[in-house]
């Protein structure tokens, strides 16, 4: 499975009817679960229609965890074995998963202004949430800092690695300091408790989130592989000329 | 064992050569902390509350200043070669550079840190427990840092690069330095904030060097 995506014919062969997939999949998703959450699905007894936001905002928590961890994969998968895709995967999901996080805590201010009454607090999920877009943003400066590519990927891996192990370590750091200092949170762990209503929805969005970022994904590191195509023959165009 | 120690004892050297002396450091550090009462004003409680925690800032920014040339100058002289032809592990040889800058620069600013800590209003009892947390916490800073600047190294002026691939990692050790210097100015140094900070110090003692190693051996090639 791994070997058989290294070819780059093959994966561009592949791609081709697998991103237009996935597009086509993620607007259907869009279309059934954005109406049904923001329209079709009950306000909260307590929070109102402002509970809606909830359909935007935890699949980006959820996607731009998801989505680090398929690029630590990536990372993973570059460093042992050298496969060349596997470092255009990572880097071609970085900056969509750096908008996933930064949507999760626009919308999670936006939230939280009507609900807690105050647009940000230092909780440990925002504070980690907060963490893992910074740790973002340094995987693409650093990838843009570096001039020749192959070196760019697997430094850029390496640090992904490193922040793979930060994170958790970071989001068990911030729990126990935030129950330290604040007592009961705002937050309450209710992802069990929620009403089928709400599930459904929250599930169709969570689908068409995913299958955004596969559409994105594959468009992204097909972009990247024809670039270098480019490239490559640019070069053996002006050796020849 | 005499390529680590050697390399070691060149890195302190250096790190208290002239030019590059850990004198900057340490001054900074202790500008940082004086801009504290400057900027919220000179009530004692509330400089009490605050100094120790903005402390930690200080000594986690002027960490951040000395990563830079850490392996860039190695990378440039040559110095890099050596240490990848040396027998000896790179792994154990990044552990030896960070060392070495602990000693040379992180104990310093813990040193300092007592008498600032003092000037911010910590009760001078605690002063000598918020420096022990700190010279403890500047080798999480430190060792974790080593992953930024290695793999950083050949960029030029990477010191915003750095500091942005760095400042995730120094999360945990300025949580749990920050609290266990709060509750040493409340008279209990060592609970469990203390035993924390000492356990992700441990952490960047163990994955930082291999972390740095991997990307080193990339800047190489």
């Amino acid at each position: 499975m791994i070997q058989a995506f290294a070819n780059p014919a093959r994966f561009l062969s592949f791609s081709a009817w697998a991103w237009p997939f996935a597009g086509v999949a993620a607007l259907i998703l869009f279309a059934i679960g954005a109406p049904w959450a923001l329209v079709f699905s009950p306000g909260d007894y307590q929070q109102g229609e402002s509970v809606r936001i909830m359909y935007v905002h935890v699949p980006a928590a959820w996607w731009a965890l998801g989505i680090y961890a398929f690029m630590g994969g990536a990372s993973f998968v570059s460093l042992i074995w050298r496969h060349a895709l596997a470092d255009v995967a990572a880097r071609a999901a970085a900056p969509i998963g750096a908008f996933y996080a930064g949507l999760c805590l626009v919308t999670g201010s936006l939230w939280g202004a009507p609900t807690w009454g105050t647009w940000w607090v230092w909780d440990a999920r925002l504070t980690s949430m907060l963490i893992l877009f910074l740790t973002y943003l340094g995987y693409l400066a650093l990838h843009a800092a570096i001039d020749d590519e192959e070196r760019a990927g697997r430094l850029a891996a390496v640090l992904c690695l490193a922040g793979l192990i930060n994170l958790p370590i970071v989001h068990y750091s911030v729990e126990w300091w935030s129950t330290l200092h604040q007592g009961a949170s705002l937050l309450r762990d209710g992802g069990a408790a929620i009403h089928p209503s709400m599930l459904g929805p929250l599930l169709t969005m969570a689908g068409a989130y995913a299958a955004a970022f596969a559409a994105l994904l594959l468009a992204n590191m097909r972009a990247d592989v024809f670039r270098r195509r480019v490239e490559a023959a640019r070069l053996r165009r002006a050796r020849a000329s | 064992m005499s390529a680590i120690l050697a390399l070691f004892r060149r890195d302190l050297a250096l790190a208290w050569s002239a030019g590059s002396g850990a004198a900057a450091p340490v001054g900074f550090f202790l500008g940082a902390a004086m801009l504290l009462p400057l900027s919220v004003g000179a009530e004692r409680t509330l400089l009490g509350a605050i100094g120790a925690p903005i402390l930690w800032i200080a000594a986690a920014l002027a960490s951040l200043m000395v990563l830079e040339r850490l392996f860039q100058a190695d990378l440039e002289e040559g110095g890099l070669d050596q240490m990848l032809l040396s027998p000896a592990p790179l792994e154990a040889l990044a552990a030896a550079k960070a060392a070495a800058l602990w000693v040379g620069v992180g104990l310093p600013i813990a040193a300092a840190a007592a008498p600032a800590a003092i000037a911010l209003q910590a009760p001078p009892a605690a002063a000598g427990a918020i420096a022990l947390g700190l010279a403890i916490g500047e080798a999480a800073f430190l060792f974790a840092g080593l992953v930024g600047a290695a793999a950083a190294a050949s960029v030029k002026r990477a010191g915003v690069l750095i500091a942005l691939l760095v400042l995730p990692f120094f999360a945990p050790p300025i949580l749990f330095g920050a609290a266990a210097a709060a509750a040493a100015a409340e008279g209990a140094p060592f609970g469990p904030a203390f035993l924390l900070l000492c356990g992700t110090t441990l952490f960047a003692l163990a994955l930082g060097p291999i972390a740095a190693a991997a990307a080193l051996r990339l800047q190489a090639t």
